[in-house]
């Protein structure tokens, strides 16, 4: 990106290869029948709160800006509702497509940097592949640590409430043999 | 008496708890047995999806393939896993590669996935297994008085509508009639709460759900019935943040419908967890 420029693009913003990687993943096929219709960002519940909305997302990709794309916080806002996905009229799976920029952009670490959403993802990741269930106090107490230390005074009236009624598990939940579900997973990295 | 290979996910034993006591309360009350599956893992929700595509499809394989052992069919009342259950069937289906994958995963551990198992949400046992017809039969306790939203969320619909309309569902709706309840009529019935955003992004969140809740109490709903747990969450927990954040009151009771349900089979309410919700059961209409 040039200075002064950021409104512009250029040759030298273009990964070539990104719209055939987006495409090769599962539910990136049909990107190239998009007409840009909007009918996927007029359907999106959260595409006011986005930067680029999702008929952008999709413009850009085929463009090949990948940065654009992958820096935006649009993949992470997706809620995965899926309304996109089912009105689309020409079959694109868009929530399959944002998934797919989701794990791009942390594969690249080019995800939006101090960004809540991808902190949760991956909190929530590791204690899945440790213990092989999730326990949701100790996840989201790891995403405020790691986020915003101070939102946990916000979060202690819910907190209390949710004791006072037994719905907040304390202890660490786990299968009986992670070790197991390990080696499932490991397998799952050598292609 | 057919028993279910039982998915219940992490949620059901924390902010869950009370769908998964009304789950067992009502399926036991129309002897339908649930088994629990053995040993079973998450489901891996939204978040694992963001990672890893082929592990959360794993995951949900090893969950699968336990269960067929036991069970023809699957039940999953949380709406992440039992979308990532069915999504992973797909995706097997659809890209022999993946599942090949998954596969050789399986089979470090010993497991085998035949892809026989069919994976359910209660709903769809209720409505399409048991049917309206048996339901009325054991409704001894009529919800007389109850103006019901029905929401149906989004991943129990969507994208794959297995058993009702992705857009326009209407399960539910006849579910609650035939336990005599006045269901209203709810256009936001299919929109998202914002799921997990609730805990990443909380302003959003909490104006997702506030739009829901201010929209069925303009539709003159006394409750709102949900069919997933984060919803019930996000929809009950954070009305005071709503309150406070819109300067309108939006508090409404945000129940499970199989709470709903063991109401209407004449439970009591400690035996389907009402006790549980925060917005306790008085402002429930007075049972008859």
């Amino acid at each position: 990106m040039r200075n002064g420029t950021t409104h512009c693009r250029y040759a030298e913003d273009v990964n070539p290869a990104f719209p055939a990687e987006i495409m090769a993943k599962p539910g990136g096929e049909a990107l190239r029948d998009c007409i840009q219709c909007g009918t996927c960002s007029g359907a999106c519940p959260l595409s006011v709160h986005m930067d680029l909305t999702p008929r952008r997302v999709i413009a850009l990709t085929r463009a090949g800006l990948e940065r654009d794309v992958l820096e935006s916080a649009t993949p992470w806002l997706c809620a995965s509702c899926y309304e996109c996905q089912v009105r689309c009229p020409r079959d694109i799976k868009v929530t399959d497509v944002m998934y797919a920029l989701k794990r791009r952009a942390i594969e690249k670490g080019m995800y939006p940097k101090r960004f809540p959403i991808p902190v949760l993802a991956k909190a929530f990741y590791n204690m899945v592949a440790t213990h092989g269930r999730n326990s949701e106090s100790r996840v989201l107490i790891e995403l405020a640590l790691r986020t915003h230390p101070l939102s946990l005074l916000k979060m202690a009236p819910i907190g209390i409430k949710l004791l006072r009624t037994g719905r907040m598990a304390l202890g660490q939940e786990h299968i009986k043999n992670p070790k197991e579900l390990k080696a499932i997973l490991d397998a799952m990295e050598e292609s | 008496m057919t028993a279910y290979a039982y998915y219940p996910g992490c949620s059901l034993s924390g902010l869950g708890r009370p769908y998964d006591e009304s789950m067992r309360a009502v399926f036991g009350h129309l002897g339908l047995g649930l088994e629990e599956i053995p040993d079973w893992n998450c489901c891996g929700a939204t978040s694992y999806m963001s990672i890893s595509e082929d592990k959360a499809v794993a995951l949900a394989a090893r969950n699968l393939a336990i269960a067929e052992r036991s069970a023809a069919e699957v039940v999953a009342p949380c709406a992440a896993c039992y979308l990532v259950l069915t999504k992973a069937q797909h995706m097997m289906a659809e890209y022999p590669a993946l599942a090949a994958k998954v596969h050789r995963g399986l089979q470090t551990a010993g497991l085998t996935y035949h892809g026989r198992a069919v994976v359910r949400h209660p709903l769809d046992v209720l409505v399409n297994v048991v049917g309206l017809d048996a339901i009325r039969a054991k409704v001894s306790r009529p919800l007389a008085g109850y103006r019901v939203a029905p929401y149906y969320g989004c991943q129990v619909v969507r994208p794959y509508g297995a058993f009702d309309d992705p857009l326009r569902p209407q399960t539910l709706d006849r579910l609650l009639e035939a336990a005599g309840a006045t269901v209203v009529d709810y256009p936001l019935k299919a929109h998202c709460c914002g799921g997990s955003l609730m805990g990443t992004m909380e302003e959003i969140g909490v104006r997702l759900s506030f739009l829901l809740l201010k929209e069925a109490k303009a539709r003159s709903a006394n409750v709102l019935a949900t069919v997933c747990p984060l919803c019930q969450y996000n929809l009950e927990a954070y009305q005071g943040k709503m309150h406070r954040a819109y300067n309108e009151d939006v508090s409404l009771p945000v129940v499970y419908f199989t709470q709903l349900l063991g109401l209407a089979f004449g439970l009591s309410p400690a035996s389907v967890g009402l006790q549980r919700n925060f917005v306790t059961a008085e402002p429930l209409p007075a049972m008859a």
